[in-house]
């Protein structure tokens, strides 16, 4: 499977989130924020980072690049696409996701391992992991608290769209502990903790974090890979 | 009107700003003297500058040479670059040359913390990125006042603020560093900044400029007021009735790590096509140094065009466009055929780029200004003969003093004491846990941390397919260093050294930073000088080599220099990153602790005179290091053999703070029987120990090996998975929790 890992200036966590990839068998295809161009790939991961600098609000300037036009476009076909941190913000400025992040509570940037509730597993980022079991990832981000109007909340919650809940005190002072959510269609995930870093024990605090990414993988023997490089048969 | 050179000519009378810039009446008479006029403005600014104590190490500069001379062949062979270039090089195996190097931003960092201390950041990364590396990892040893003092709540959270803020955004890992906290820094903090970065052995990079003909490339940010400093006398004196008043911007640079971000991936995107010839940072001095550093170290001149220098700000004068210290900016030598390649590279990245000159036929270097010539100088005196001193040395008066008060006649605790002795030491705010700290930097970020803080060191992989890597710790202790210089700067390297083999590396290559007092100060330039043969000799005795450094100055509150603070800076190199040796006990079931080394009665410029007692005198523990020697090879020699599950060095609050951290890091509880006087054997700082844990059927493998190379040993306890407790044999127990509570309460009780 290819799977596209994005690239605007001033994205951090691209070359792990190739790894990441890697490391489930998947070919990671580097797409750039200025190419209309999804190479024709089967899935796209926008990655952690600060785009173009996040001196604006995170992710307002990156969902205006040429690349999110087509990931945003292929997303609503179908395609799965995962946003981590940035990656998140952004999804949620492109309006993939509801809602908005915001500053930390305690105005701080934090990074910590992270443990997290997996509350739903049936979208194309989660169907590796038993519902409910608590995964540890690190969390690092200064604007991650997950921000969204009571009837929206209402919305998540009732459509069991909150896929990850953080557990134990509240990082980042984010509504109903969320820690990342899904849309309607189960296809695009987006969540602050880093998955990325946590593929392997030597470098992150496990490896519950590769789970995201061989749930993608598994998709294409089940066959239910839904909208398929549709970015390029667009562009066609 | 600009002073051009023709105008210096025929002005030869004109008085000029030289003592504001900092310049001696004979150093500018010298300056006369090599132009054979008075200088222009421009030059004048380019000279002061460089000329300056930061940018010459003109005090140091005659203790330095210590270093070369201590320096062995056999020392030197795997430096491949050393002091004189950016940042030092070593070979570490498999085609990989690692470079790093430790520099100082504590002036700035007091003035402004959260700038000061992210153009720290930003300007080591750039020093790294010179060499042609790419940068991989930061750590930062930071000092401060009294956690306490109203100052230090400014200080502190801007300082770690400004680090995270920059690094974070510039996507590196912070590995580790120092957080310590002494009166004598509350006016002077002290932000040292280490970065490392790797590359391939034929990729090194050296700045030179040779090849008549090619251009001289400026990219990155443009070039504005900010971070002139003491330049601005001669605005003042140039524009005050022409343009009128100018706002004045802050002397302390102003830092834009997403800039540096592009910088870096569009610099080393230049460098793999092979179309930089030579390349340069623009750190201190600015363009003054950058261009007078790259025409030196060429075989020929040089003349620049200032005016094509893209400006952000209106208005600005030759002086100012060369002394400006905006950030995120490189200056790169390329051959004319290469110019549209390197222009390609740069415009894909959004960076700016512009030829501002070209190599040239002679030995001069010329800048010209809207054609008019503004300098003209020979490059290196500018860059590389600037004034040399021998400053006077005094051994202080009160030294003798200092080392007759020995703590020995301090009230020491009594047996039924100890135990809540060992968590009140655990909160002081020296031994306390610094996550307040590190979690607000990234330590994930690349997916090649290892290792970070509160390990002995931090550890990266390098390689990912055969899994080689490098391990870093810095480490100083200032009141040994007053104590005794001469052994403090050596305990510093040994303490850096045992961090480091702790965690399984084999130390490789030293580099470090000096942070003292004013050299002006006699008794200041007698610690310097001892400290620099304590670090020399130590090395050489080590048989590792200094490959770079750093000289920081006039470090002060009031008149009262800081505590003499050489912060040493250790890299190892490990084969494989997966035989890292951890801190935390507990990973196997059934560990035996062993304590490797020997412990003497040693509480001299101990953190308990210090925190319990407030007291600083007598004589520092005992460098020896022959035996940091052995005990470095049999870590990593039980690391190779799997024989050591976890390992953490004693240094300050000795035995008891090493048990608390090992025990809270691996969440796992310890039985411990010291042996001898507990107090001594709990808390004396005695240098070359290292707690370590071996798995129950390693355990006499790995003793046999102790003894068989006379390294002294000693059973002190056994890991115990089920209490979840420090129990010391005789005293009593301590609950985990609570020592959790009291090591990791005191800086967010103190900072939030």
């Amino acid at each position: 499977m290819r799977v596209g890992v994005v690239t605007f200036p001033g994205t951090l966590d691209d070359v792990d989130a190739q790894r990441a990839v890697r490391y489930a068998d998947g070919e990671a295809v580097p797409l750039w924020h200025g190419d209309r161009d999804l190479k024709g790939v089967d899935a796209v991961i926008v990655p952690g980072g600060f785009s173009y600098g996040d001196y604006l609000r995170c992710g307002a300037i990156a969902r205006f690049a040429p690349v999110m036009q087509e990931v945003v476009e292929a997303a609503n076909k179908g395609m799965p696409v995962l946003g981590i941190c940035n990656g998140f913000q952004i999804l949620a400025e492109a309006h993939l996701l509801p809602g908005a992040l915001t500053r930390n509570h305690k105005l701080h940037f934090v990074c910590r391992d992270q443990w997290l509730k997996v509350e739903n597993n049936s979208t194309a980022w989660t169907g590796r992991y038993d519902l409910n079991a608590e995964i540890l990832v690190p969390l690092k981000s200064g604007e991650g608290g997950y921000q969204a109007d009571q009837t929206t909340l209402d919305e998540l919650e009732g459509e069991g769209r909150v896929v990850f809940r953080y557990v134990g005190d509240n990082p980042n002072g984010s509504r109903n502990n969320i820690a990342g959510i899904t849309n309607a269609r189960g296809n695009v995930v987006g969540l602050m903790p880093h998955p990325e870093h946590a593929i392997d024990a030597l470098t992150g605090p496990t490896d519950d974090g590769l789970g995201m990414f061989l749930s993608l993988l598994d998709l294409v023997g089940a066959g239910s890979l839904q909208g398929v490089g549709i970015g390029t048969e667009v562009k066609a | 009107m600009i002073d051009t050179v023709k105008n210096a000519e025929a002005t030869p009378e004109q008085e000029q700003p030289y003592a504001e810039l900092g310049l001696k009446d004979d150093e500018y008479a010298r300056i006369k003297e090599i132009l054979k006029r008075r200088p222009t403005d421009a030059e004048l600014a380019m000279y002061s500058v460089m000329w300056s104590e930061h940018c010459s190490y003109k005090s140091s500069k005659v203790h330095l040479k210590y270093f070369g001379d201590t320096t062995t062949d056999e020392m030197r062979s795997k430096m491949l670059a050393g002091i004189g270039e950016n940042a030092g090089v070593v070979d570490i195996g498999d085609g990989w040359a690692v470079t790093f190097k430790l520099e100082s931003h504590n002036h700035p960092s007091y003035v402004e913390p959260y700038q000061g201390a992210a153009t720290g950041v930003g300007g080591i990364v750039r020093d790294i990125l010179a060499m042609g590396a790419r940068p991989l990892a930061v750590m930062d040893p930071l000092r401060f006042g009294r956690p306490d003092a109203e100052d230090t709540k400014r200080v502190l959270p801007g300082i770690v603020a400004g680090v995270g803020g920059y690094g974070n955004c510039l996507g590196l890992p912070n590995i580790g560093g120092e957080v310590v906290f002494d009166e004598s820094y509350q006016g002077n903090p002290l932000v040292n900044a280490l970065c490392v970065g790797a590359m391939r052995t034929e990729d090194l990079h050296l700045a030179h400029a040779s090849g008549t003909g090619n251009k001289v490339i400026l990219y990155g940010a443009r070039t504005g007021l900010d971070g002139i400093g003491g330049v601005s006398v001669l605005a003042s004196e140039t524009f005050d009735d022409t343009a009128g008043k100018r706002k004045k911007l802050p002397s302390v640079q102003v830092g834009d790590p997403f800039t540096e971000k592009v910088l870096i991936e569009c610099s080393l995107e230049l460098f793999e096509k092979g179309i930089v010839a030579g390349i340069q940072d623009l750190g201190g001095a600015g363009l003054s140094c950058a261009t007078s550093e790259l025409a030196s170290a060429g075989d020929g001149g040089m003349h620049v065009w200032l005016d094509r220098v893209p400006l952000r700000a209106t208005g600005m004068t030759p002086a100012e466009i060369l002394s400006s210290e905006s950030q995120e900016r490189m200056c790169a030598v390329v051959e004319p055929a290469n110019v549209e390649a390197f222009m390609e590279v740069c415009a894909k990245w959004d960076v700016i780029a512009t030829e501002i000159g070209e190599v040239t036929e002679g030995d001069r270097l010329v800048i010209t200004y809207h054609d008019e010539v503004v300098v003209d100088v020979p490059p290196r005196t500018v860059a590389h003969e600037g004034p040399v001193y021998t400053r006077p040395i005094q051994r202080p008066a009160d030294q003798d003093d200092l080392q007759a008060n020995t703590p020995n006649s301090l009230p020491r605790p009594a047996k039924d004491d100890l135990l809540a002795l060992i968590k009140t030491m655990a909160a002081s705010p020296n031994l306390a846990s610094k996550k307040w700290v590190t979690q607000q930097y990234d330590r994930y970020v690349r997916g090649g941390t290892v290792l970070a803080q509160p390990s002995d060191s931090g550890m990266i992989r390098i390689d990912e397919e055969t899994g080689r890597g490098v391990a870093l710790s810095t480490d100083c202790n200032g009141r040994y260093t007053k104590l005794d210089p001469y052994e403090g700067a050596k305990l510093a390297l040994a303490e850096a050294y045992r961090n480091v083999a702790a965690t399984g590396a084999t130390p490789v290559a030293v580099t470090n930073c000096l942070n003292f007092g004013s050299p002006e100060d006699p008794a200041v330039m007698w610690q310097f000088k001892q400290a620099v043969k304590g670090l020399a000799d130590g090395c050489a005795e080590l048989g590792i080599p200094v490959t770079g450094g750093n000289v920081s100055f006039y470090n002060q509150t009031g008149t009262t220099p800081i505590l003499p603070t050489p912060v040493v800076g250790v890299l190892g190199v490990i084969d494989d990153v997966r035989r890292r040796i951890p801190t935390g006990i507990g990973a196997e079931a059934g560990e035996t602790l062993l304590l490797l080394g020997e412990t003497h009665d040693e509480f001299g410029g101990s953190e308990w005179a210090h925190h319990v007692h407030n007291h600083l005198g007598g004589l520092p523990p005992k460098a020896d290091l022959k035996r940091e020697k052995l005990l470095g090879e049999i870590l990593v020699a039980g690391s190779r053999d799997g024989m050591i599950s976890a390992a953490h060095d004693l240094s300050e609050g000795g035995l008891a703070q090493a048990l608390v951290e090992t025990c809270l890091i691996g969440e796992v509880g310890a039985r411990v029987f010291p042996e001898g006087d507990l107090f001594t054997a709990l808390f004396s700082e005695s240098a070359g120990r290292v707690l370590v844990a071996v798995p129950r059927t390693e355990e006499q493998r790995f003793v046999d090996m102790c003894t068989a190379r006379r390294l002294p040993w000693r059973k002190v306890g056994v890991v115990d998975p089920e209490s979840n407790a420090l129990e010391v044999q005789g005293l009593g127990e301590l609950p985990l929790d609570e020592l959790r509570e009291a090591w990791e309460g005191t800086l967010p009780a103190l900072f939030d």
